[in-house]
């Protein structure tokens, strides 16, 4: 029996993009029933990003980035900002437990929903908002996206080359760490109301959660006045500890990182004991260390003769740190993330039948489950506003026709 | 003031450096009980990590230590000898949670795995946190951050250049995959104590930090799967402006995915003649043209400085940002107006502020109540406060090196 842990609570999200999407599937994967309020005027912006499977046109429903983020969900299309749209929002909100916003501060107070007013309705929910900058500061209406997060956070700025720009991770970082502090904020303040029956508001800035996690930055600042500049792939006390080309071209690479004098000796006789390796210069970690340029480029002489996987089981086996740097089609056919079933498959009406990443964990005894693709614009219209919130079918056809299921 | 969120939760975490004290710090901010076991002598690892007050090495000195323990309360403990054993279940018995983040083989040879301390304690919830997860071929394979960051895809993904030449894989400063999957095991963890009243028991959390970093790729499974696109090298994202610009005195970074942002954008440039090519009509056609693009947008960031650029920009409501240094957040009015360092006094590290709360909630605290604690120092509030023993029986302890 796989039956979702979180059944009996629904989420409403007004997620958009990332972070506030991926609280709600995160959810929804574990169980809870998740409606998602979109409408043509306030759409998701996945839906119309890429990718998209090649010849295949653009729709509001195939896009590969909107059906990763939302499976396990039930759509709506509701205008919110009409009168009417309000109302059956708070309809909505009124059989919600946690409610999930990531929009641009003030959008959702400016719609009438924000925390007060939907304390009002419904005064157990859970509300979580996930502003960039939180709701106080000069810096409060700022509009941002993740990868501008991840420069304005001092991530970007310890990250690449010197000599050269501040070097953006490869995604919206900020989003998935928003996500997962809000989801931890969330599921603690849903413990907090099964003891005592509150619900609360929760406000969290993206900005500031990034900060959070970045505390070797900051406190090498705060207590030693130092700022850190980015360094490449330099570590402050590990050498080797670099990404390698292989064979294959300039960017199949394996990291080797060293921590102990006990791995540089596994190296050198994975490597055959060469000569240069017994060098003075390479004898201690401060040696290494100091000497890691020259010492790199032996290394590099040695790992171009194999292949990624080839050379990390030849250095796993002796305890050596290493791994390919796999890209997202390496991902995609590594024998491990495949084996742990890491990929899941399922069809959809646009799509056909497609490969997705899964779960981001796994609980021996109550998995989750994907049992829902992403849903189409709108799909569920009538099974909410009918099924859940009971209004006749005439009424639900007569707000099509008004524009307020649109 | 009111209870915190957590504070019925007791906790054991059984970690070193990141992954496992930041998922156990985040419960110890709102209110859990959070005994760490260190090994004796030694400690966290994180202990011997930089930056250290003053630059001066020494284990109780490192601020990444004293960050991710605040709140905590620290116990020694040698798992490998019989009474370390011993008391380690003892401990775990008390639990409702233990997190840890060592290699699977090393929990198998100290006989502390899933199914041995579930006979000890049914309702115990354990999150391992490591780097490839407890099953599968590479289950036991070693990996520091840039290993992890590399196998999650974050490292070929660096190279995604706008310009040449192909750069090779690049880690993040600091230790964001850790980090990261710190937070997927606090969040993990809090499903399995949801689940634990309803199955009646508690259950092993498996987190691997690759799957984490890949599962966080924002779409770029997808852009395989979907579209056979392998990003990295002189790929770039196919929507622009999304690039860093170099100003007088560093780096701005503009992501316009939607058209209306550039044209806002362009209104903030003062409406170039440039921008009226038909090269750039859409943000399809300027991904395409980027090489012409990127250019005449530098030749503009680069008569101001960075904040002069992002205070323009943000004037006209478009998504970019500076490359802000550490110095610059720590300074920074927005933080200040909001509270978020936090200062702690610390016997050995001194008065200084923390990074703070990362999210605020209104019913229940977000607090520091204690700094991070000294090596065992709590060693007799728990072996004798909570589990009996006495104040001789530590002195025999500490000798039979089990503490």
């Amino acid at each position: 029996m796989n039956k979702g842990i979180l059944e009996g609570i629904t989420v409403a999200d007004f997620g958009n993009a990332w972070a506030g999407p991926l609280f709600a599937r995160s959810l929804g994967d574990m169980g809870a029933r998740v409606i998602k309020v979109e409408s043509l005027k306030h759409m998701d912006v996945t839906r119309l990003l890429p990718p998209w499977q090649p010849g295949k046109g653009i729709t509001y429903n195939n896009s590969g980035y909107y059906n990763y983020m939302n499976r396990n969900k039930l759509a709506v299309q509701l205008d919110v900002s009409t009168p009417k749209g309000l109302e059956l929002c708070k309809k909505i909100l009124e059989i919600t437990d946690i409610m999930i916003e990531n929009y641009a501060f003030g959008v959702m107070k400016r719609l009438g929903l924000g925390y007060e007013a939907v304390r009002e309705v419904n005064p157990k929910i859970i509300y979580v908002s996930m502003t960039s900058f939180g709701s106080a500061g000069p810096m409060k209406d700022y509009v941002m996206y993740g990868r501008p997060q991840v420069y304005i956070s001092g991530l970007a700025y310890t990250t690449g080359y010197p000599d050269m720009a501040p070097l953006c991770l490869p995604t919206s970082f900020g989003d998935p760490v928003a996500t997962h502090h809000g989801l931890f904020a969330a599921l603690s303040a849903l413990r907090y109301r099964s003891k005592t029956g509150t619900g609360q508001f929760i406000e969290l800035s993206q900005w500031e959660g990034l900060i959070s996690i970045q505390p070797e930055n900051m406190m090498d600042y705060i207590l030693n006045k130092r700022v850190r500049m980015r360094q490449a792939n330099r570590d402050e006390f590990m050498a080797p500890h670099n990404a390698y080309r292989c064979k294959g071209g300039d960017l199949k690479c394996v990291t080797i990182a060293v921590a102990t004098d006990e791995e540089w000796t596994s190296l050198c006789s994975v490597m055959g004991n060469p000569e240069w390796a017994k060098d003075e210069k390479y004898s201690d970690g401060y040696s290494r260390w100091k000497n890691q340029e020259e010492m790199d480029r032996f290394i590099e002489e040695w790992t171009l003769s194999y292949e990624q996987y080839e050379l990390t089981e030849m250095l796993q086996k002796e305890g050596v740190a290493s791994f390919p740097c796999l890209s997202n089609r390496g991902l995609v056919e590594d024998p491990h993330l495949n084996a742990r079933g890491f990929f899941e498959e399922w069809d959809h009406p646009e799509i056909g039948s497609q490969k997705y990443d899964g779960m981001l964990w796994k609980l021996s005894k109550t998995p989750g489950r994907i049992e829902k693709r992403a849903p189409l614009l709108g799909e569920h219209n009538n099974y909410v506003f009918g099924e859940l919130l009971g209004l006749p079918q005439e009424e639900i056809d007569r707000l099509v026709q008004d524009k307020i299921l649109f | 003031m009111p209870d915190a969120a957590l504070s019925d939760l007791k906790v054991l975490e059984f970690g070193n450096l990141v992954s496992a004290p930041y998922c156990t710090k985040l419960m110890a901010d709102l209110g859990a009980d959070v005994v760490k076991i260190e090994a004796p002598g030694s400690g966290d690892e994180a202990r011997r990590r930089e930056p250290f007050a003053q630059d001066k090495p020494g284990i109780e000195r490192s601020g990444l230590y004293a960050y991710l323990n605040a709140n905590k309360l620290s116990i020694t403990l040698n798992p490998r000898a019989a009474a370390g054993r011993k008391l380690f279940c003892e401990l775990v018995g008390k639990a409702d949670i233990l997190v840890e983040n060592n290699p699977p083989a090393l929990m198998e040879e100290l006989g502390l795995t899933y199914e041995v301390l579930e006979k000890i304690n049914p309702m115990l919830i354990m999150t391992s946190i490591t780097p490839f997860g407890q099953t599968g071929p590479h289950r036991d394979y070693k990996a520091y951050e840039i290993t992890a960051y590399g196998a999650g895809g974050y490292g070929y993904g660096s190279t995604t250049c706008v310009r040449e030449p192909v750069m090779p894989p690049v880690k993040a400063g600091g230790r964001p995959s850790q980090f990261n999957a710190g937070q997927v095991g606090s969040v993990a963890s809090m499903f399995a104590l949801y689940a634990r009243d309803q199955i009646g028991g508690g259950q092993h959390v498996d987190v691997s930090i690759q799957e984490v970093m890949a599962g966080h790729y924002e779409s770029a499974i997808e852009h395989w799967t979907f579209a056979a696109n392998e990003i990295g090298g002189l790929t770039h994202p196919i929507l622009q402006p999304m690039l860093p610009l170099e100003c007088k005195d560093g780096w701005v970074f503009i992501m316009c995915i939607e058209d209306f942002q550039f044209d806002r954008y362009v209104k903030v440039m003062g409406d170039p003649e440039w921008a009226k090519n038909e090269l750039f009509k859409d943000r399809f056609s300027r991904a395409n043209y980027l090489d012409a693009l990127a250019p005449l947008m530098t030749e503009w960031t680069m008569q101001y400085t960075k904040e002069e650029v992002f205070l323009k920009a943000q004037a006209g409501h478009v998504p970019l940002a500076p490359a802000y240094n550490a110095e610059e957040i720590v300074n920074s009015p927005q933080l200040a107006a909001r509270n978020y360092l936090v200062e702690i006094d610390h016997p050995v590290i001194g008065l200084v502020r923390y990074p703070g709360a990362p999210y605020s909630l209104s019913e229940t605290p977000w607090r520091i109540e204690r700094r991070a604690p000294l090596l065992g120092e709590h060693n007799e509030d728990i072996y004798c406060g909570r589990l009996g023993y006495t104040r001789q029986d530590l002195v025999k302890l500490t000798e039979a090196g089990a503490i």
